[in-house]
């Protein structure tokens, strides 16, 4: 079965090589170059990676050429009777000059384009945060008071062992980012825990998210499309599994988005306030446990031993509901425990909580309120 | 004439007044003969090649196809980890001091190298090193799996509990080079025959004296840098720690003020092998020794200053970015100068194709991409765009493997004949050459478009667009991780035996160790100093 599959994708790679051989396929999902993207900016860079490349090209030409034209005629099968020249200032001055000129020729335009990536603060219509978490973006509009969380795709994660029938596996999430087409946009970059990088190829844009640190860089995006990119700094063990989605929409379409999120926002709020049974809080903590704790904990409670602590039988579950609530609000200073106040609403909190506390062969039996992770703030 | 060379082969020093080795198994653990000490330096090398190539096998098989198939993220990341420490540290660099300690007091006309006591100790430093570093793949944890460059704070804070025993590993790795180094430069600056001028020593001596300095300046900032890293993990420093007071960046800077001038030292010494085999075999001197010794020489001091074109993307101001971006793209300057007098030298000279000499031509061709792939890479605006994706990971395999590499075994193929007094087999030999670069460029030439497409590096698993290149990388991977159990093959039989090698070994071989000694040479070779010419 599995020999069928490789053999499968084997003569494709096979077709593939053919067709590169013979003429350019118009359907072939393969990409050999970069993207010219969809910014000002990755426009040139495209330009400048293309200018380079033919610089090098040419370069490698000449000196691949001498190369070879001398070791056709120059060898002893064919009877080359050895010179014995082996010094000339002048050709050593020559060939130091003539690549100092081609990398001034370079440096210029180089630079330009440098000059234009790092002018993120002037006129920008829509300032976005970028928060890198393990292993998701957080995205918070900061005039706008909109905020939520970006993870990979459950569709993705289903179908891990035999990825083969979903277009967009590792390229989708749950959570698009929504950005309107034609307004100069400043993303802030920064992180909760490790280094990781935003970037979207079609953007132009990859930037390190440091914690401790606000980098910035831009965009403005020039046609309505679906933008996808990844993390591209190693972050841990989920590096290659927070993936970007970007939604370039006309403008109403992101106010419209926009209106909806802030909805949303203030329905979750009023759903805090009220009393939740046990059984709803089980449900809603399931949901939540897999996206947000299964990555370090395990799917089974059981966490990695040696890196992550399990939740079956942890003194901190099974313990006093109040140290619990600390632990998972405020994070573990020196660990890899994030301070969840930061990534989640009320209600998530305590259900996760519960769910927690009774799940994975726990059973505490109490359940924590949405109130309770509201004073815990 | 030079007494030595009427010896012929084993049993010739018998009659001489110094000892052979001793017998069995204490002779390797208790000598200090440079001879022995490189022979145990490149098989530590190759015992190493054979470890790290078997974790990219791993790798290369995770990547075979899109998709979870054999292993864990977290082992994944293990493997990317522990394969670039291992080639790094134990395969490039132990082959490099290896070949030093056979040829320099071999081309300088020295009885051995100037301390040879330390020169045992710092080769017997490594087999424990890469012990404790190996063993952290068995504990509950798993090994570190930051990367090689061990980026704070996933590398403090949130790293495995292994990464002790990962930076007294790497303590114990500095310490044995640079021991190594200051042997090389007490060896060439003291030991040198009458006559033996600097401006007269072979270029592989000169690149070494001058990568022995790059490792003494340093290894101790790598020390410095794992220190902090133990300071910060368990006695309450916030070196790199933001949450207190601390600057993650400043861990890539000190990392690459270390990591820039690495890459220089596991490529210098190379240039001196190629640069000695290409003469021999184009029957013509060195074009431009002179210019040689000034561009290495540029390389080596330029090395220090453009350290944080590995972080374009971590947001430094624009000044910096420009001055590392002009400082970077000059090196392709001297770098430059060493291919053209290369192809120079072989120009209207009497070419023959042996198997060091293919290996030597592999070694100008796929460096210079790599070099040229370097190039684009310094350019900073588009760096942001190749920084991290599977295109650098083609750029520094090509000056890596096909460089670093290729060197090293382009050097056995050239001097095991005179090492063993054997030749090896010439057939095997090119079928070695043409298996492996067939193979190497399957491998890497793929990841360049696979890096431009969007595909980041130290990824487990991958989007469906990337399948067909991903397999084809694979592919080579596999047949080159082959031909290196060939080559083992190969070493071990030329070693066994063979036909006989001159003294000369090849018609246009120049330099001390070809002109004045037998093949193989005896345990002690220029008890008097050779005449220089």
């Amino acid at each position: 079965m599995i020999f069928n599959k490789l053999s499968r994708r084997f003569s494709v790679v096979v077709m593939g090589l053919m067709a590169m051989l013979s003429v350019p396929v118009a359907q072939a999902e393969y990409q050999l170059n970069m993207t010219e993207g969809v910014t000002p900016i990755s426009h040139e860079l495209y330009g400048l990676h293309m200018l380079v490349f033919w610089i090098c090209v040419a370069i490698a030409v000449i000196v691949f050429g001498v190369m070879a034209y001398s070791i056709m005629h120059h060898r002893k099968s064919k009877g080359a009777v050895p010179a014995n020249f082996h010094e000339s200032t002048t050709v050593e001055i020559i060939w130091t000059v003539a690549p100092l000129l081609i990398l001034i020729g370079i440096a210029i335009p180089a630079t330009a384009t440098l000059l234009d990536l790092e002018d993120a603060k002037t006129n920008a219509d829509i300032t976005l945060q970028v928060t890198g978490i393990q292993w998701k973006w957080k995205y918070t509009f900061v005039d706008e008071d909109v905020s939520f969380i970006s993870s990979l795709a459950q569709t993705s994660r289903d179908v891990i062992k035999e990825p083969t029938g979903n277009e967009n596996y590792l390229l989708e999430v749950d959570n698009e980012l929504v950005l309107p087409v034609g307004k100069k946009i400043r993303f802030l970059f920064h992180s909760n825990d490790v280094i990781h990088a935003w970037w979207v190829p079609a953007l132009g844009v990859k930037q390190d998210s440091i914690p401790g640190f606000i980098n910035d860089s831009w965009a403005t995006i020039e046609k309505p499309g679906i933008y996808r990119g990844q993390c591209a700094e190693l972050c841990g063990k989920d590096h290659g599994f927070m993936p970007i989605v970007v939604n370039a929409v006309s403008e109403p379409e992101y106010n419209a988005w926009l209106a909806g999120m802030k909805a949303e926002a203030a329905a979750a709020a009023s759903s805090a306030d009220r009393e939740w049974s046990m059984q709803d809080l089980l449900a809603r903590g399931e949901t939540v446990y897999q996206a947000n704790c299964s990555a370090c904990h395990g799917p089974t409670g059981a966490g990695i031993p040696g890196a992550f602590p399990a939740m079956t039988g942890s003194p901190v579950v099974t313990g006093a509901a109040a140290g619990h609530v600390d632990i998972v609000v405020n994070g573990k200073a020196g660990t890899a425990m994030a301070a969840f106040k930061n990534q989640l609403n009320d209600v998530d909190i305590a259900a996760v909580i519960t769910f927690e506390r009774n799940s994975f062969g726990n059973s505490v039996g109490d359940t924590v309120q949405p109130s309770t992770i509201k004073n815990a703030r | 004439m030079y007494n030595e060379t009427t010896h012929d082969g084993e049993g010739a020093h018998s009659d001489h007044d110094h000892h052979g080795p001793a017998k069995g198994l204490m002779r390797w653990v208790t000598t200090t003969n440079h001879k022995d000490i490189g022979t145990l330096y490149l098989w530590l090398s190759f015992t190493m090649l054979l470890y790290g190539g078997s974790m990219a096998m791993v790798i290369r098989l995770e990547l075979f196809q899109p998709g979870l198939q054999w292993v864990e993220p977290h082992f994944f990341n293990q493997m990317t980890t522990m394969h670039g420490l291992v080639m790094v540290f134990g395969a490039i660099m132990p082959a490099f001091v290896g070949l030093a300690n056979w040829l320099i007091p071999m081309m300088i006309g020295a009885p051995d190298m100037a301390l040879p006591r330390m020169n045992n100790w710092s080769f017997w430093i490594l087999p424990f090193a890469f012990t404790m570093l190996a063993s952290t793949t068995l504990m509950e944890s798993g090994a570190p799996a930051f990367g090689w460059t061990f980026y704070a704070p996933l590398s403090t804070t949130f790293a495995p509990d292994s990464t002790d025993f990962f930076i007294f590993a790497v303590h114990l790795m500095g310490i044995s080079s640079v021991m190594g180094a200051i042997n090389v430069i007490a060896t060439i600056l003291n030991m040198r025959a009458p006559g033996m001028t600097l401006m007269k020593m072979p270029l592989f001596v000169w690149t070494w004296l001058i990568t022995a300095y790059l490792l003494i300046a340093v290894m101790p900032v790598l020390a410095g840098a794992v220190t902090m890293m133990l300071t910060d993990r368990h006695f309450g420093t916030s070196f790199f720690d933001a949450a207190g007071g601390g600057d993650p960046v400043m861990f890539q800077h000190i990392f690459w003020f270390f990591g820039h001038p690495e890459v220089y030292i596991m490529i210098l010494p190379a240039f001196g092998v190629i640069s000695a085999i290409i003469p021999t075999f184009a029957r013509k001197p060195l074009f431009g020794y002179s210019s040689m010794v000034y561009a290495t020489a540029s390389i080596a001091i330029l090395s220090f200053m453009v350290w944080a074109h590995h972080m374009f993307t971590t947001g430094m101001p624009v000044a910096g970015e420009l001055y590392f971006m002009y400082a970077t793209i000059l090196i392709s300057v001297p770098t430059g100068v060493k291919v053209f007098n290369w192809v120079t030298t072989m120009w209207k000279g009497s070419m023959t194709f042996e198997t060091p000499m293919l290996w030597a031509l592999g070694f100008i061709v796929m460096f210079t991409i790599g070099g040229l792939s370097g190039l684009m890479l310094g350019v900073a605006p588009v760096d942001t765009q190749y920084h991290d994706t599977y295109f650098v990971v083609a750029h520094f395999h090509y000056v890596l493997v096909t460089g670093a590499l290729y060197s090293i075994i382009a050097a056995f193929y050239y001097w095991v004949p005179k090492w063993t007094g054997h030749m090896y087999d010439e057939r095997l030999g090119k079928i070695h050459f043409w298996w492996s670069t067939i193979a190497v460029n399957v491998l890497f030439f793929p990841q360049h478009f696979l890096g431009l497409a969007g595909m980041p590096r130290r990824i487990p698993d991958y989007s469906l667009q990337f399948a067909e290149f991903n397999m084809i990388s694979s592919i080579g991977g596999f047949a080159f991780g082959l031909a290196q159990v060939f080559f083992l093959y190969i070493v071990i039989k030329t070693i066994k035996g063979g036909e006989k090698a001159t003294d000369r070994v090849w018609e246009g071989a120049t330099g001390l160790e070809f002109e004045h000694l037998s093949s193989p040479p005896p345990y002690h070779s220029f008890n008097e100093a050779p005449p220089v010419k």
